[in-house]
């Protein structure tokens, strides 16, 4: 029987499921919500854990460092200037190779000031070498989340559960809560081999010279690439208890035979779902639900786009003065195939803009114009509101 | 180990001294030798004195800083200590999250957090105040010497007025640095916190009490500990004791000892010398003795900084006394009632 | 499916209002979505919420742009153009208030109930939002009264719930039960 929950109220209860020994975090809308739950958790007892609340997302991060390097299960949770006010925290964190969590729930960055939905925070921290997982659904949100905890651990990798803020966070809906039992069965006690103790007295974060770094990143690179493995695994197996799966690293969607590809991140993809079947006359398109953005799934990428024509990446952030994020990498992963589709990268729904059912109609326009490709283009900003210089 | 006497023995019984008993003691050392620091860097010392009074049960969370890379060029480490480095700025957050997982654990081990002046004064100041105001039970030592050293000498929030830096240069228009030092223990003694104090590395059985006194704290517990920094002072590097001497017994840098905001103790100056003593032994202060009107404005300034400071704290002793900034320095390492 | 959507302002519960709404169609084993237009805006500044009902899982996460349905917490907010934007052709508006202060032109049938003031009398607090739900839910007939009632004792309990069970049933009674039950059917169809 689902329960009606907002989505941020559903994190914060699957995130007590997987038994935190310490929480820190800095409110900043639209994670709030989340934080707030946890702590009413705690506060009523259901969930036994030091929740620290901190005077800024720079030292959220860094007791979530703390607490998970002295031997608990840590989490926390921002967006936007959040992440970026933590950003020498988090390559840290991935730097130490230390398995915490944390969800971002995901949205646009200043300035100008923005509260809403898009996925600029997230993308700025790319290159971090945290492994992020976009989320299409909240009922996916939930069951990542519990699923984050094991790649993490097993890997030694910090695991960012991208949630698009609002339209995820703030939605209730119909969601299956799974039960301490499933989640205690599959997510064991956390273990760091690496972490302090007086008995076994070693220094982490250590000064590393030029003789060692280049090793140091080498490891950290594999140690993502390798953890395509477990993030496949661990849907499996969570999927296998609770009877629902994503498809590892990303999942093929729609009409599996069509040669019109779009690749999307996050929850724009249901909206593009219903309008393909609500307009029988547009061309259909397979969906690539890239879920894995770091690792980069580059093999599973190759083989969901095999057939592709044109292969449309949608995304929620850009490079000012480049373009797409995902688009380039996505074409340079395709470049070496047979016959790669025509890649057509565009940004939507940046700051909250509402993505709505003609969204589909004129990303398939795209094609149907017969035009060789831009090189990029934000598909919906209105032209009648930008200077004339800038049309 | 076993150099206890026999059950029935009289001290006067054993053979040899006290003080070779006490000298052959094997003493916990959480900071090996053989590290990288420069000579006379008072910032070693200060930390070897530090966790050998903490003892071994503890784990150390250390700010970027010299403190973190001369002791722990990889694949080397000093510490004999379960220790952390993250970045500059979060040493306090860091220390908090450890002592919230043991908390969470039920374990007793005590979380320290190092941090020079700069991770505390300046980047490290928003984190710090955070964890105090939390109360959490984590003793962080601020290693004062006055300037961002690792860097190269530029100067801090804690570097004293007057003072030259790489980023304070006398010139034409300037005597150093323009701003006073910030009076960190009074902004640490407004967070209320259970005991904050000062000590001086020329002051070792005094630190190490006050360290003992921090980890039988329960609650956040700060020490400001000066530490010259020969390099950075421009003194030579055997004379780093007497020129930490001199800023105690100036009243350049107070001994004192604060419980909830509320000052309980200061070490007495005996004799208070003249600032001039303390400042020409360093080249950070040498423009502050050029034939200059200036020169001669800062040095009194100096003095009544000084001055001011023995006011304040009544650091002025009225009498001789056994601990006061000529009596205390004669203890014995591992020896006196105070260690 | 079914697209209702709440107008009202910062502070009058719009957002708790579209989460009972869709917290009971789900208790009644329904599909339903609810989600505020994400806003900064502080209390009292015009705010909108949506909803959305289906016999099936809804994927679309889009904002309601051509409701079936209107829920208006204030009067006022009838002259703000945005508020009756994309309403469909035969959809329907409920109002708190009086029909003295609607302006009753064009083809949607508005139907008022004076909500704030049962809310004033039964709980002592201006918040038209449960009043107005009960009095929609008894119009479309979605679901029964009690599904309502069930929503509330997620949030609300001992006498504060007793108080919002009374309100819920004079809310009720003040309007036609089924009115609008016709066009819910048409809809949903």
């Amino acid at each position: 029987m689902p329960l009606a929950l907002e989505g941020s109220q559903a994190l914060a209860r699957a995130i007590a499921l997987c038994r935190p020994q310490v929480v820190a975090a800095y409110p900043i809308t639209p994670q709030t919500h989340i934080v707030e739950g946890i702590a009413k958790l705690v506060a009523d007892g259901q969930l036994d854990c030091e929740m620290v609340s901190v005077e800024s997302e720079h030292s959220a991060a860094s007791v979530a460092l703390g607490a998970a390097v002295a031997g608990s299960r840590a989490y926390t949770a921002s967006a936007s200037q959040g992440i970026l006010l933590m950003a020498e925290v988090l390559f840290d964190i991935a730097g130490l190779r230390v398995p915490l969590v944390m969800t971002c729930a995901n949205r646009a960055l200043s300035g100008p000031l923005n509260i809403w939905n898009d996925q600029q925070d997230s993308m700025a921290m790319r290159d971090s070498g945290w492994i992020q997982l976009y989320c299409a659904t909240n009922q996916e949100a939930i069951d990542t989340t519990v699923q984050a905890f094991r790649i993490a651990e097993r890997c030694e990798l910090p695991v960012m559960v991208c949630v698009d803020g609002f339209t995820l966070t703030h939605t209730l809906e119909p969601l299956e809560m799974p039960t301490q039992e499933q989640v205690d069965g599959f997510l064991p006690p956390y273990f760091f081999r690496h972490g302090l103790h007086p008995d076994e007295p070693r220094s982490l974060g250590t000064l590393v010279g030029p003789e060692h770094f280049s090793e140091v990143r080498h490891a950290h690179h594999h140690a993502l690439l390798r953890a395509q493995d477990e993030i496949v695994q661990a849907d499996a197996d969570w999927g296998e208890v609770v009877g629902r799966q994503y498809g590892g690293l990303l999942e093929v969607r729609g009409e599996p035979e069509a040669t019109l590809g779009i690749l999307t991140l996050g929850s724009v993809l249901g909206t593009l779902e219903d309008a393909m079947e609500e307009n029988p006359d547009l061309p259909r398109a397979r969906f690539i639900k890239l879920r894995s953005f770091r690792p980069f799934p580059a093999q599973a990428l190759r083989e969901a786009c095999a057939g592709l024509e044109h292969l449309i990446v949608l995304e929620r952030a850009l490079s000012p003065g480049y373009g797409g994020i995902v688009g380039p990498e996505v074409q340079a992963v395709l470049a070496g195939q047979s016959s790669p589709p025509k890649i057509y990268n565009v940004a939507a729904g940046l700051g909250g803009r509402d993505m709505s059912l003609e969204l589909y109609g004129r990303l398939v326009d795209l094609i149907a114009s017969g035009r060789e490709p831009e090189p990029f283009c934000i598909i919906d900003a209105d032209p009648m509101l930008l200077p004339e210089e800038d049309r | 180990m076993n150099a206890n006497p026999s059950k029935g023995s009289t001290l006067a019984e054993i053979p040899i001294s006290i003080e070779t008993l006490r000298s052959r003691q094997p003493r916990f050392r959480g900071l090996e030798s053989g590290h990288r620091a420069c000579q006379g860097c008072g910032e070693a010392l200060a930390a070897r004195l530090t966790t050998e009074a903490a003892g071994p049960d503890v784990v150390v969370a250390n700010a970027t800083g010299c403190l973190e890379v001369f002791t722990t060029p990889w694949p080397q480490s000093a510490w004999r200590l379960p220790w952390i480095h993250s970045v500059f700025g979060n040493v306090a957050a860091v220390a908090a999250g450890m002592e919230a997982a043991l908390k969470q654990q039920g374990r007793a081990t005590q979380v320290l957090a190092f941090a020079g002046d700069g991770g505390t004064f300046d980047i490290g100041f928003q984190a710090l105040s955070g964890m105090m105001e939390r109360g959490h039970n984590v003793m962080f030592v601020c290693f004062d010497n006055e300037a961002y050293m690792n860097t190269g000498v530029q100067r801090s929030g804690s570097t004293p007025h007057a003072a030259m830096t790489t980023t304070s240069p006398p010139g034409r228009e300037r005597m150093g640095k323009r701003h006073m030092k910030k009076d960190i223990l009074s902004i640490i003694a407004a967070h209320h916190i259970p005991y904050a104090a000062t000590a001086s590395v020329a002051f070792p059985s005094d630190l190490r009490k006050k360290v003992r006194r921090a980890m039988d704290t329960e609650g956040a517990s700060f020490l400001q500990i000066h530490s010259p920094c020969p390099l950075g002072w421009g003194h030579d590097g055997a004379k780093t004791i007497e020129v930490a001497r001199l800023a105690v017994q100036t009243g350049l840098f107070p001994i004192i000892e604060m419980e909830r905001g509320e000052l309980i103790g200061t070490l007495p100056i005996r004799n208070p010398r003249p600032v001039s003593d303390y400042l020409k032994l360093q080249n950070r202060f040498r423009h502050l003795f050029a034939d200059d009107f200036r020169a001669r404005k800062e040095l009194e300034h100096l003095q009544a900084i000084a001055d001011r400071n023995i006011e304040r704290y009544e650091l002025r002793g009225v009498r001789a006394e056994s601990y006061d900034t000529e009596g205390a320095d004669t203890v014995h390492r591992g020896g006196d009632r105070w260690a | 499916m079914l697209e209702i959507r709440i107008h009202g302002r910062g502070g009058q519960g719009n957002v708790v209002a579209a989460y009972l709404l869709a917290s009971a169609a789900i208790d009644g084993g329904s599909y339903a979505q609810a989600f505020p237009a994400f806003g900064a805006e502080r209390r009292g500044a015009p705010v909108a919420a949506f909803v959305r009902i289906d016999d099936q899982p809804i994927r679309r996460r889009c904002q309601v742009r051509e409701p079936d349905f209107l829920i208006v917490q204030d009067p006022a907010l009838m002259d703000v153009p945005e508020t009756l934007s994309g309403l469909r052709a035969r959809g329907t508006i409920l109002v708190d208030g009086t029909a003295l202060e609607i302006d009753g032109s064009g083809d949607n049938e508005i139907m008022t109930i004076p909500a704030t003031r049962l809310a004033m009398e039964h709980i002592g607090r201006p918040v038209p939002n449960t009043a107005l739900l009960a009095a929609f839910i008894t119009l479309t007939q979605l679901m029964p009264v009690s599904a309502l009632i069930d929503a509330l004792a997620e949030r609300f309990k001992g006498p504060i719930l007793e108080k919002n069970q009374r309100l819920v049933e004079a809310a009720a009674a003040t309007v036609e039960a089924g009115r609008w039950q016709e066009v819910a059917h048409a809809v949903s169809a």
